[in-house]
């Protein structure tokens, strides 16, 4: 009792400015934030290369003479290469992402960054932040649509992305939270996916994002002949791997192979009369389409893949939006993932012991993502990696993966154009898939085959330099990139 | 042995195709400058193949551009030997040295 403190009278505190949270500029809201050299400042990707913000409050932050500052934005895409001046000049000096690409992914391969970036995974960003690895100072939230006093939301407003999974932890963690919306609505924009207890404040701006460049051409249905092969060996495999039954659970992710697989999976699962309880992840129009039928029961939606998604979050009741900490998060109390039964995944390289690496090219530049992939491989109850034997000349079964971004002890089954290898520990299912047809070989039967048409490539020479660290989702370091030797 | 070579070309810049020229020059030998999508790793390859190519037609006195867009092994010999025919002026193939 004694040291709790005692009332006393002050005169009654009315609201009444009820705009407090609104700064008229970006550069007022930083101010506002204590923002200070050396302190961690978040955004996120849900408008992958139609992103518009990160770009600019960069810059303002930069003008503003900042310094030293870490960038932790759930990922990073061909958009951000402007990013290579302000590390020039010392206003990012540590970089926390799940996908580098385009002329940063090249710069920072060569060297360009003195520390090292982290590489984790969706649900490895969250495990970095709940266990205080990643300490967010300052989250930067670009919204279409918020109110006066931060509920904000992504599936509706004139730029739509959909999901705001990923910035959900960032809302919840950072200890100053800005949100940057492109359109002002009445107060109570509930519900929300951002709640006005975690933001301290509010600016209107021109553009957010370009919802067009969500997909950027991965959301379109094939016509590649090869990828529509790898689609049909995929619903194969799915349709004869034991899980396929009513109520089973799915994920697919973007690329013409993955959406012609919901396609063809849709046709099967209408003539046997089989209906999935949910699909999960990053959701394509395709998995609508899947809703709208009743072909799935509901989608859990951490990221909209393109304007169909989008628009579906907020119309219909059975397409939930859920966080990266509900999608993926390994120390979280309930993953989705754990209740996944099949994942279809892609890769730019496998290895003889079904490593896969989805981060680094043939060349060793960092020039892809590791999203969800090592997650929902880990979780799912059947991981499917689908990949063409070969791309031009360059073999994707490969003696040893360039960089593990996902162990192959979590990886089921990986189908080419030219076979299928299923991972040793399931004897059953490979005789499953041989008995239904399919081409089933030892994946080094797969790797001869690689190499019979593309030859033994040259070993990539590397300097000692770290210029990458892969985490785990665990927040392991599974793997490291190394400086490209010039 | 002196050959007469003509300036001569096959092949597209197409993705998986080749580009490959063929140039007279005064010294002896053969001489291959590559550019590659697949340089990186396949350089050497490439270039022994060819070369291989060349050797088989006994040639000399030329140089060999490759612009490589990821062709495959069969792709890369198929379009040098129809540059170095069309260099020589043949219009018929041996294939016993091929």
């Amino acid at each position: 009792m004694n040291n709790l403190k005692t009332f006393t009278c002050t005169e009654k505190i009315k609201g009444e400015n009820r705009e407090t949270k609104l700064f008229t500029t970006i550069q007022e809201a930083i101010k506002a934030s204590c923002l200070q050299d050396g302190m961690t400042i978040s955004f996120h990707h849900a408008f992958r290369g139609g992103d518009l913000i990160l770009n600019k409050v960069i810059d303002i932050i930069a003008a503003m003479g900042f310094k030293d500052l870490t960038l932790a934005s759930s990922s990073l895409a061909s958009i951000h290469d402007t990013l290579i001046a302000h590390i020039k000049s010392g206003v990012i000096t540590q970089i926390y992402t799940s996908g580098l690409r385009g002329k940063l992914g090249e710069a920072i391969s060569h060297g360009l960054m003195e520390k090292p970036v982290h590489i984790h995974s969706h649900g490895g960003r969250v495990h970095l932040i709940q266990s205080g690895e990643l300490n967010i100072d300052v989250a930067f939230v670009g919204v279409p649509v918020s109110d006066v006093f931060g509920n904000a939301n992504g599936h509706s407003g004139r730029s739509k992305c959909g999901s705001l999974g990923y910035v959900m932890s960032d809302a919840q963690y950072a200890k100053h939270v800005i949100i940057l919306t492109e359109e002002l609505v009445a107060y109570p924009n509930k519900p929300s996916s951002i709640s006005q207890d975690q933001v301290d404040s509010v600016v209107v701006v021109d553009a957010v994002g370009d919802p067009a460049k969500i997909g950027a051409g991965e959301t379109r249905m094939t016509s590649n002949p090869k990828e529509l092969m790898l689609a049909r060996l995929t619903t194969k495999v799915i349709e004869h791997s034991g899980l396929f039954k009513e109520g089973f659970s799915l994920q697919t992710g973007t690329g013409g192979a993955s959406l012609a697989t919901t396609v063809f999976l849709s046709e099967k699962m209408e003539s046997k009369g089989i209906t999935a309880s949910f699909g999960l992840g990053g959701i394509t129009g395709t998995m609508v389409y899947m809703l709208k039928r009743g072909l799935i029961k509901k989608l859990l939606d951490v990221q909209s893949f393109d304007e169909f998604a989008a628009k579906s979050l907020g119309e219909n009741e059975n397409h939930i939006e859920i966080s990266a900490n509900e999608y993926a998060n390994p120390s979280s109390k309930g993953a989705a993932i754990k209740q996944l039964d099949i994942v279809v995944l892609s890769a730019l390289e496998i290895d003889l012991d079904f490593n896969v690496n989805v981060i680094t090219g043939s060349k060793g530049l960092l020039r892809g993502a590791s999203g969800g992939h090592c997650d929902t491989a880990a979780e799912a109850k059947l991981s499917i990696i689908v990949a063409p034997l070969t791309r031009g000349r360059i073999p994707t079964i490969t003696k040893r993966v360039n960089t593990i971004v996902t162990p192959g002890s979590s990886v089921d089954v990986v189908v080419t154009d030219q076979g299928i290898a299923v991972h040793p520990r399931h004897p059953e299912l490979a005789a499953a898939l041989k008995k239904a047809g399919l081409i089933v070989l030892d994946m080094h039967a797969l790797y001869e085959k690689a190499m019979a048409l593309c030859g033994e490539p040259q070993e990539i020479k590397y300097t000692d330099k770290v210029v990458a660290l892969i985490r785990y989702r665990d927040g392991s370091i599974i793997d490291v990139v190394r400086q490209l030797a010039k | 042995m002196q050959q007469n070579i003509i300036p001569s070309h096959a092949g597209t810049l197409e993705s998986s195709d080749l580009f490959v020229r063929i140039l007279p020059k005064k010294e002896g030998g053969v001489s291959i400058e590559l550019e590659s999508s697949v340089c990186e790793i396949y350089a050497d390859a490439i270039k022994k193949t060819v070369l291989e190519c060349a050797n088989a037609f006994g040639a000399d006195g030329m140089s060999i551009i490759v612009q490589d867009k990821g062709a495959l092994d069969y792709v890369i010999k198929a379009r040098v030997q129809t540059a170095l025919l069309r260099a020589f002026g043949m219009n018929e193939l041996d294939w016993s040295v091929l």
